[in-house]
């Protein structure tokens, strides 16, 4: 019992004060992307070249959240004169076409749905469906439960059974061997229900694009009410896009 | 003269032409001979060249031995005389239609066509869902009873499907059909654009990104001809320490759930975020993706960072400690941990287990020391093998793990780190040539297997994930155990559902 006593005071409290006061990333963390409209079109077209993700469109000047994984290769090529990216975390968009981006990112609280803030605001419990996900952006949901980002203390749960959740969240580049499986739980989930994409996979297929074995967005399949970018999206950008969208 | 295996290294580009190439029969008297009298399968793969489908096998005893052969369209099974081939060989069947006469267990791996068009050797109609023809093993009797769960689970986690044989609370078999994560990696490997393959590796198993771009990277240098710098393989040694610490701390923390004491469980959580956070300090991703590049690293080390670093490795070394200290000293817990899931030695080295769930049965194996790359022939890694091959043994051998990792990063942190960094790379690689290699990821022995064709493109590209291995330890540790210690046996192996299913 002292035992357990003295490690709970070594660890002291560390839960965030987020969202009362912001949080600020280290200086490495690639956030939402600036895009310079001045900048010269060949540096805009080599950047496009050179994106693994094909996100970037250089004539329009635009990079798509959806596609991209914030490796920050077009940021190195154009050294920041095309994209720069920011330490903004706050990067998931309630309609798809706000993923392709100059820069600015349309408030989400503004596009959030009304009923389902009156529906779950006080209470949202959200069943995950891994399809294909590699385990990172698993992981990364997953950490919102630990004490520093305490996800309960906002009565938000991750819960085991579809029939007792307010929505689905679904991670991966859905494979053929997990459509079915997702479309089952999507079912059982009472309606009304929110559909969450996590991580470009969800988004767009992410790295595995082009393969027959995955599907290319969670949207061609069911309706999407929140996308959340990143490969995969921080903790952050999860917990912001969740009480944005539903508080 | 007989033509032998050929002793090849680890991580070193060779002609395929040099590898011998021997009549199937004797083939296959070799392979089965090496592994029965103690040598491991790390790839036995089938793969085209000129038309034609050859078997391709990388064994090891102390040294690494390759050889191939021309593949018959039926075989008799190398498994039914000598279990390690057993996965590898459902592995064959499934991905080019090739029938292992005998195999005891000729089941689907992943559930997909093969790539030859021939005739499925499982009768599967590949429109239909996911599990097919799937002949699941069951227990006849009285009061035997069967549970199924998955593909979806109830926590945050991968999908697969689990299905027990039970009498009453006792679990006599525990068989796991996988195949639900299957994204095509090994074919969109083949097709992808040369810049995107760094990014198509480290998503193959995102909680082993720095271990799956370390084994691509090495492949690619290898085939490329290109060398690094110390700094590099410094950072890149860094960076796969920390993948191994944060998985383990984590896992330590979720055993610590599992059998209800929630202090550790935790405190856990929240380190493990900790170290996740160093990697993104190093490279601006939690999970080390971005981080390994062919050619070097990503992103510089400079001194504000390695100071950075070991200040927050120096503050939370203690408290790892401490904590560790306050779940093993716990009697309720060990008394959960002891006996529960025990594997023995020998079925350990029948079914080939790696990493950390080997070394929990005794088997000392570790990549690091055996056949080491980057920093790591510079190193001391100890030996961390248990005896007990249970839940306890597997957590004291991450426990071990993670405290000599801390050690092994404060060490690469003591000296400044100068390296060139690299990006997008235009690799040329070396024409019909054949490389492997081999990394102690955190689960375990990861491998990348590369042949190039005539002009210096990829012929095949073939991953093994450790997980590829240790599924049926997993089942090996259910049976004659209660189901209610499945989640903690589970936690213990902690797999991967993606590596394995590719």
């Amino acid at each position: 019992m002292l035992n357990v006593l003295k490690n709970r005071f070594e660890q002291g409290c560390k839960t965030s004060t987020y969202p009362k006061e912001n949080i600020r990333l280290l200086p490495r963390y690639r956030g939402r992307p600036k895009i310079n409209p001045d900048a010269p079109p060949d540096v805009a077209a080599a950047c496009a070249t050179a994106c693994p993700q094909e996100a970037i469109d250089p004539a329009a000047k635009t990079i798509d959240m959806g596609r991209c994984v914030f490796c920050g290769t077009c940021e190195r090529i154009s050294r920041s004169r095309f994209v720069a990216f920011t330490q903004d975390f706050s990067i998931a968009v309630a309609e798809k076409e706000h993923l392709i981006t100059a820069g600015d990112i349309p408030d989400l609280a503004a596009h959030s749905r009304q009923h389902f803030k009156k529906l779950f605001g006080r209470s949202l419990q959200l069943r995950q469906v891994s399809a294909a996900g590699c385990n990172a952006c698993e992981a990364d949901l997953n950490v919102l439960a630990t004490p520093f980002f305490d996800l309960a203390r906002f009565g938000i749960n991750f819960v085991a059974s579809p029939r007792h959740a307010d929505g689905i969240v679904v991670t991966g580049p859905i494979s053929r061997n997990m459509k079915t499986a997702l479309l089952q739980t999507y079912e059982a989930t009472p309606e009304p229900r929110a559909v969450i994409a996590v991580g470009s996979c969800a988004l767009t297929g992410g790295p595995f694009r082009g393969s027959p074995e995955i599907t290319e967005g969670l949207d061609t399949l069911l309706p999407v009410d929140l996308f959340i970018p990143g490969c995969p999206p921080h903790p952050m950008t999860n917990l912001h896009a969740l009480l944005t969208f539903f508080k | 003269m007989t033509m032998e295996f050929k002793t090849i290294s680890n991580g070193e580009a060779i002609p395929i032409e040099s590898i011998p190439h021997l009549p199937f029969d004797e083939f296959s008297a070799q392979a089965t001979a090496i592994v029965s009298g103690g040598g491991k399968v790390v790839q036995f793969f089938a793969f085209k060249i000129d038309g034609a489908v050859r078997l391709m096998a990388v064994l090891r005893t102390d040294a690494l031995l390759a050889a191939s052969c021309d593949s018959p369209e039926s075989y008799p099974a190398l498994t039914a005389q000598c279990s390690p081939f057993h996965m590898f060989e459902r592995e064959i069947a499934e991905q080019y239609g090739i029938r292992p006469e005998g195999h005891p267990w000729l089941k689907m791996v992943r559930y997909h066509a093969n790539c030859r068009d021939v005739d499925d050797v499982f009768g599967n109609d590949y429109s239909e869902d996911i599990p097919g023809k799937y002949d699941y093993y069951s227990v006849a009797g009285d009061e035997i009873h069967e549970v199924a769960v998955g593909p979806v689970h109830a926590g945050v986690i991968e999908p697969g499907h689990f299905r027990f044989n039970c009498i009453g609370e006792r679990v006599l078999n525990l068989e796991i059909q996988l195949g639900y994560q299957h994204r095509g990696v090994e074919n969109l490997l083949l097709k992808a654009d040369s810049r995107r393959l760094p990014f198509i590796a480290e998503n193959i198993a995102g909680d082993t990104s720095v271990g799956h771009s370390l084994c691509h990277a090495q492949a690619m240098e290898a085939l490329a001809g290109i060398r690094t710098d110390d700094g590099s393989r410094i950072i890149r040694t860094i960076g796969l320490e920390l993948e191994r610490i944060a998985n383990h701390v984590g896992d330590l923390g979720a055993l610590s759930g599992d059998v209800a004491f929630l202090p550790p469980a935790n405190y856990c959580g929240r380190m493990r975020g900790d170290f996740l956070n160093m990697s993104l300090l190093l490279c601006g991703n939690r999970f080390g993706k971005g981080l390994v590049r062919p050619g070097g690293v990503r992103f510089p080390m400079d001194d504000d960072n390695r100071r950075d670093l070991t200040a927050r490795i120096s503050e939370l070394k203690p408290q790892v400690k401490h904590v560790f200290a306050l779940l093993f000293n716990s009697p309720s817990v060990r008394s959960r941990f002891e006996r529960c899931g025990a594997v023995s030695r020998s079925d350990a080295e029948t079914l080939g287990l790696v990493g950390p769930a080997g070394r929990a049965c005794g088997i000392a194996y570790d990549v690091r020391r055996c056949f080491p790359t980057e920093q790591y022939g510079r190193l001391d890694i100890p030996e961390n093998a248990e005896s007990t091959g249970d839940v306890w043994a597997r957590a004291k051998v991450r426990v071990d793990e993670v405290m000599q990792s801390i050690e092994i990063i404060e060490s690469l942190l003591s000296n400044p780190v100068e390296t060139e960094i690299v990006d997008v790379s235009e690799n040329r690689m070396a024409p019909d040539s054949f490389v492997v290699t081999l990394n102690e990821a955190w689960r375990g022995e990861l491998s990348h297997c590369l042949l190039t064709d005539s002009s210096g493109g990829i012929l095949r590209y073939k991953v093994k994930d450790p997980s590829f291995h240790n599924w049926n330890g997993l089942s090996m540790s259910l049976r004659n155990t209660g189901i209610s210690d499945f989640p903690l046996n589970n936690k213990s192996y902690n797999l991967s559902y993606c590596g394995f299913d590719l």
